[in-house]
């Protein structure tokens, strides 16, 4: 599961769903992998102003990532003058699209339930009683 | 035609097989009046497109928006995800767009991007509006109940939990409509202001009272039959139902 999943993600039980303190979930114990994949620059420049930078910056920090810029890097911030991949761009590629959560817990801040994830798939089936 | 997605890797012990349902979806996605509707309703440098698949089974849907994102979308900029309650599924899906994904690139095409498949019960981990397009192939067949779902692994057997997840993958209880009237609860909860879903349904679970009660109950909301396939006596077997907001 890319890590950039993490920012579409709640908890999945009812009584979390529309509180903020169940996003993003936060991941614990994570294994992440990095496998390259191409650039696609277009890709980079429109998910962001989908993202929930906030969350990003919360995620990446607890995994002990690069930091991120405070703010959303603007579509400028993506290419060099001479119209080259910038920096930002390339660091964004590596950490949207190439990184990957491998095993480990995905907590709700919420209510702490632990949903695990396993050879990269994240279970976030309940028991009948939590639902 | 475009290609269909190679399926050969998946166990159909496991695993709901493609069939017409799946295909009819399939078929949908690559229409041309749908195509000139996701096109317009997601142009070229607007926000990146996120396309959910609710219960991919083997993933031929799944892979086969990521790999024709551009021919559907217009656009290659599109994410992908998946869910499934059946783990093996979840599994064989990635393969299935692993391997559409990497034959679109061989034959130089540029594809979606897919972020992955989750274990999960119809779409109960998204939140916050992110899904802009929702896919669902439900099970859809009239059947007295619908089996447990596996969140508690208290099936003996791995035979009985395995006839519990194809079971799964059809059974649709009352009218073959209990499972999708569930997602069509979870449908304002996930989809963004752009959103829209495309919903198989066959002609027990009363498509057009379906789209009546979608169109009747507000006017945020808008279905229409969009596809349909198996005519017989002016009975369509199988529909297609999008659903979006105004």
């Amino acid at each position: 599961m890319k890590l950039l999943t993490l920012n579409f993600l709640t908890c999945a039980r009812k009584t979390c769903k529309s509180l903020p303190a169940a996003f993003p979930l936060h991941p614990r114990e994570a294994e992440l992998e990095q496998v390259e994949t191409d650039m696609n620059a277009a890709l980079i420049k429109n998910i962001l102003p989908r993202l929930e930078w906030d969350a990003m910056k919360t995620v990446t920090t607890e995994l002990g990532l690069p930091n991120l810029p405070a703010e959303t890097p603007a579509p400028e911030d993506l290419a060099t003058a001479d119209g080259e991949p910038s920096q930002t761009l390339k660091d964004l590629h590596v950490l949207l699209m190439d990184t990957a959560v491998v095993s480990g817990k995905l907590v709700c801040g919420n209510c702490g339930h632990e949903y695990a994830v396993k050879e990269g798939i994240a279970n976030f089936l309940l028991p009948s009683h939590m639902v | 035609m475009l290609p269909t997605p190679r399926t050969a890797h998946v166990d159909y012990d496991r695993i709901y097989e493609p069939a017409e349902d799946s295909y009819l979806l399939l078929d949908t996605l690559a229409k041309r009046s749908e195509r000139d509707f996701l096109r317009k309703r997601f142009p070229r440098n607007s926000p990146s497109p996120v396309v959910l698949e609710i219960g991919t089974g083997s993933g031929v849907v799944l892979a086969f928006a990521t790999a024709h994102a551009n021919h559907i979308f217009g656009r290659s900029d599109v994410l992908t995800i998946g869910t499934d309650v059946n783990p093996f599924a979840c599994v064989a899906a990635l393969r299935t767009v692993e391997l559409a994904v990497s034959e679109a690139n061989t034959a130089g095409t540029s594809t979606g991007f897919c972020l992955g498949c989750l274990e999960a019960d119809l779409a109960t981990p998204f939140g916050g509006h992110a899904v802009d397009v929702a896919l669902f192939n439900p099970p859809y067949v009239p059947t007295e109940m619908v089996p447990t779902a596996p969140g508690d692994s208290s099936v003996a057997t791995p035979f009985e939990r395995e006839s519990q997840l194809l079971a799964l993958s059809y059974a649709g209880g009352v009218d073959g409509m209990e499972v999708t009237n569930r997602l069509l609860d979870q449908l304002p909860g996930i989809l963004s202001r752009r959103g829209v879903a495309y919903i198989l349904l066959c002609a027990q679970n009363k498509p057009a009272a379906i789209a009546r009660r979608i169109n009747d109950a507000s006017d945020d909301w808008v279905a229409q039959v969009v596809n349909s396939s198996g005519k017989t006596a002016g009975w369509e077997r199988l529909s297609i139902l999008r659903i979006w907001r105004t």
